[in-house]
């Protein structure tokens, strides 16, 4: 297994469109784009953190092994969230969390 | 465990080592997406209960220091980065170089953190009974400017409208942006201390191109934290900008 | 008739990893990296807490002798029931298997020299210790009274016993877990010796990577539950407590979908050590061999769908209760695979009952009981009846005791002639496991039938009516201490004054077997080459097995 060497030039690229993401990131947060604000950040975000393990941390370029790897941790987690908040979503809407009724102090 | 050069006495080759590292790594980091994902979670259904108060307690928050902070974060994740690409190419001299520069911007980052916890405690948004939202924009503090903070008294009484618990859920807002900046600043001490353990072994040359695994899996750690970081700044401090 | 082939008088090897020097005494095992060493210490810590956890079982049972409360206050009897599930799981349960037989065994099993991370190893006992350390210190100062599961907000608001300790300790304990996990995760991929293929490891191997996959990805969830509830008691903030906003139900969500895959993290490894002694005691090689590896890991994956089968009457949606429900039912499936596998395997097998084969028996009936009636839970009606009710207890007895417990005594006789380099008295061991059956079914089978009749878990009464039922499972419990004390008793005095074994006593066909008894700190004299399929005994002549023995029926049977 010969290793890859990222050349710099990559880095740079990445690094530069990491600071465009940020700055679209907060630019987006200033306008009104409804419920869809939170989609957008969270879509950014994501397209950061991929460009940050593809080129940054190698796993474009390391064994299939260490992609199944990052595949899982992400699958994992989105059976947490995703079946956690399957939950949320179904529960009948007059029992919601906002302003408890009951306080238990006795 | 006996030890010959930089192979350990339990592996065949360092090839077979520079693997396990690094697959090694990669392991415990899924261990941490899971455990920030339980954190990102629990944050995940209180913001969707209580939009309003987190919406506000988003506001509080300095974006100039947050943002600020993500391109020192994304700076550092640079300079590590190219400390690997040196130490790969063997050139010892730049492997110090840059890991002096990641371990400096990563002590920046800390150091605004720092001055962050430092406002809020000011601004008696630390969870527990001095908690209040509205004493902030009640009483502002000699030397702050209400604008950058992008908070008005006349928002907030709306929110109290809305939200007349918003104290409550506010606590939860500030518990969660503690913890969860917390446990990320945790993982930044760390990480400063591989980088200082790093760093004293690149004086000594210790890094060359056939053998670079310290650098390489720190490195993974500290572009992680960086990841973590990506996704804690719009979830907490761009929350509601847009009122 | 015994499997085992009359041996000459044979002498333990003069250089093993018990009398391996390096450093002096006490140092050369607190400060090992050494994965044998290691997994004795473990023995002997689990060991300490499986003696905590036992006496306060004692005291339960004890109690329950009458209708009133024989023993305790009822506040006791609260602390007594939870300091039991905590010893018992957190510190006996999860790292039993995995961290003895599994720090013993893997690395022979794949013909390594160590774990991949050695000295990781050693800071994940330390890690334990110090989590340990932190639980009886809770133990000691207040107790704890919350229910194994710490269920907000009673744990973090109401409860008056030492909370906060315990939490800090499960949380660091948790550490020791994750890290064990790793190792063996990444010491199955990179480790692995010349010829040894994914599909020549043991079954054992399988096992202890399923279970390592639970550990690396539940474990942390677990942690940072237990820490935001910790930290929800310590600042009093509302994470998980209703009345400041907080969710209880996120708490229990995070919380299960640890601790529901950490049943697997304790069944997983007893069904590894199952696989490995069915076929040795069949002289057959395993039947399906890639289905039961296979079950072990869809066990792991399924294992994380199906945790809020715990929530059913705690609030969560229909809609979610319907699908959780669906898919509890879906772990049936490989679990099924492996019980058929194993009886498939006896089949017309050349079968010796010597000890490790009778407790591997004994585990198969109790597995079936325990696996049956979790299907009985795992139906939402029938759970709104018997949910927190004595068959809730029964059926988790039957997996985790009679299931785990009894892979890992039956481990601990397979293996002890590997471990020490002696055997024990033989006779004696088969009786002690027929007593740990005996007792085990007289303890928990009556707390199906108790629980069927309303009888609810964590009470310290009980109505008149169900004290025979009670009396029984005390009794039952009386003679499993007994089944539990005689192999303790005899093992001891083994490692002394029992026959020495030689490398292969059984004979097994695991790479394990290849190398001295006990065998050397560096494992193998040369890095062993794989060339056999596992299992495989008609091409092993160095299994020294008679040239002359007869054909083995071929395992889909000759008719």
């Amino acid at each position: 297994m010969s290793e890859h060497i990222v050349s710099p030039k990559v880095y740079i690229v990445i690094f530069a469109s990491l600071m465009l993401g940020t700055g679209l990131t907060v630019w987006a947060a200033f306008q009104n784009f409804h419920q869809y604000n939170i989609v957008i950040a969270l879509g950014i975000a994501t397209i950061k953190a991929t460009l940050v393990v593809l080129y940054f941390m190698h796993a474009r370029y390391s064994p299939g092994r260490t992609q199944l790897v990052i595949v899982c941790s992400v699958f994992w987690l989105a059976i947490m969230l995703a079946l956690t908040l399957a939950d949320y979503d179904t529960r009948p809407h007059d029992i919601t969390l906002a302003a408890p009724q009951v306080f238990y102090c006795v | 465990m006996h030890r010959t050069g930089d192979l350990y006495g339990h592996f065949q080759t360092l090839e077979q080592q520079k693997e396990t590292a690094t697959l090694g790594m990669w392991i415990f980091l899924v261990t941490e997406v899971l455990f920030f994902g339980g954190m990102f979670l629990t944050y995940t259904i209180n913001r969707s209960a209580f939009s309003t108060a987190f919406g506000i307690g988003s506001n509080t928050l300095d974006i100039t220091l947050g943002a600020g902070n993500t391109v020192v974060l994304i700076m550092s994740s640079l300079t590590m980065a190219m400390a690997v690409w040196s130490a790969q190419v063997g050139k010892k001299k730049l492997v110090s170089i840059f890991l002096i520069a990641t371990l400096g911007l990563g002590t920046v980052f800390l150091g605004v953190k720092a001055i962050e916890y430092k406002q809020k405690f000011d601004h008696h948004l630390i969870p527990g009974r001095g908690f209040d939202m509205k004493y902030h924009p009640a009483h502002p503090m000699a030397g702050d400017d209400l604008k950058e903070l992008a908070l008005e008294k006349k928002e907030v009484d709306e929110a109290f409208a809305v939200d007349p618990d918003i104290n409550f859920h506010g606590q939860l807002y500030f518990s969660l942006y503690f913890g969860m900046t917390g446990l990320h600043a945790l993982h930044m001490i760390v990480g400063v201390g591989l980088l200082i353990w790093l760093i004293k072994g690149s004086f000594g040359g210790r890094f060359t191109p056939q053998y670079n695994t310290p650098v390489e899996i720190v490195g993974l750690y500290w572009h992680f934290v960086d990841i973590v970081w990506i996704y804690l700044f719009p979830l907490l401090y761009l929350i509601d900008r847009h009122r | 008739m015994s499997n085992t082939p009359p041996t000459p008088d044979l002498e333990l090897p003069d250089e093993h990893y018990l009398n391996a020097t390096y450093g002096s005494g006490i140092r050369s095992w607190l400060l090992t990296t050494d994965h044998k060493r290691i997994a004795l210490l473990y023995l002997a810590s689990v060991t300490v807490f499986f003696f905590i956890g036992g006496v306060l079982a004692t005291m339960i049972r004890i109690h329950l002798l009458t209708p009133g409360g024989a023993l305790v206050t009822p506040e006791t009897y609260n602390k007594l029931f939870t300091m039991h599930g905590v010893a018992m799981i957190f510190f006996f349960l999860i790292p039993s298997i995995p961290a003895v037989f599994g720090n013993f065994l893997i690395p022979l099993m794949i013909g390594a020299k160590d774990l991949a991370f050695p000295k990781i190893n050693l800071l994940s006992w330390y890690i334990y210790l110090i989590g340990g350390g932190f639980v009886l210190y809770s133990f000691s100062t207040g107790g704890l009274d919350t229910g194994w599961t710490f269920y907000t907000p009673l744990s973090s608001v109401y409860s008056n016993s030492a909370v906060t300790p315990a939490v800090i300790g499960i949380f660091i304990n948790g550490f020791s877990s994750i890290l064990t996990g790793l190792n063996f995760i990444v010491t199955i991929h990179t480790m692995r010796a010349p010829g040894m293929t994914w599909f020549r490891l043991p079954l054992f191997a399988w096992a202890h990577y399923a279970t390592s996959l639970v550990m690396i990805l539940g474990t942390p969830v677990v942690a940072i539950t237990l820490l935001l509830a910790g930290l929800e008691r310590m600042f009093h903030l509302g994470f998980f407590n209703p009345a400041l906003g907080g969710d209880p139900i996120l708490f229990q969500h995070l919380f299960w979908f640890y601790s529901h895959p950490a049943v697997y993290i304790m069944i997983l490894p007893a069904m590894g050590v199952v696989s490995e002694i069915i076929p040795t005691f069949a002289r057959k090689p395993i039947f399906g061999y890639a289905f039961i590896a296979g079950s072990s890991i869809a066990i792991a994956v399924i294992g994380f769908l199906v945790w809020a089968h715990h929530m059913f009457v705690t609030g969560e949606s229909t809609y979610a209760a319907l699908t959780f429900s669906f898919l509890s039912y879906l772990v049936a499936i490989p679990s099924a695979v492996k019980v058929f596998n194993w009886t498939s395997t006896l089949y017309k097998g050349s079968i010796s009952w010597d000890p490790p084969m009778v407790y591997a028996l004994g585990f198969i009936g109790l597995f079936v009981i325990g696996g049956l009636t979790g299907l009985f839970l795992a139906c939402l009606g029938l759970d709104i009846h018997i949910h927190d009710t004595y068959f809730v207890v029964a059926h988790f007895h039957y997996i985790m005791v009679g299931g785990a417990v009894m892979g890992y005594v039956g481990g601990l006789h397979f293996w002890w002639p590997k471990i020490t380099g002696r055997l024990y008295p033989k006779s004696l061991s088969q009786f002690a496991a027929i007593i740990l059956f005996v007792g085990f079914n007289l303890t928990f089978f009556p707390q199906f039938i108790l629980g069927y009749l309303g009888m609810p878990r964590r009470y310290h009464t009980y109505p008149p009516e169900f004290q025979v039922l009670n009396v029984l499972s005390t009794a039952g419990a009386s003679i499993l201490a007994l089944g539990y004390l005689l192999p303790m008793s005899y093992l001891i005095w083994s490692m002394r004054y029992g026959k020495v074994a030689g490398p292969n006593p059984w004979p097994a066909t695991g790479l394990e077997w290849k190398t001295d008894s006990p065998p050397l700190t560096e494992n193998f004299h040369v890095t062993p080459e794989v060339t056999w399929e596992p299992y495989d005994f008609q091409n092993r002549p160095d299994l020294g097995l008679a040239a002359s023995a007869r054909p083995l029926a071929p395992a889909h049977g000759d008719d």
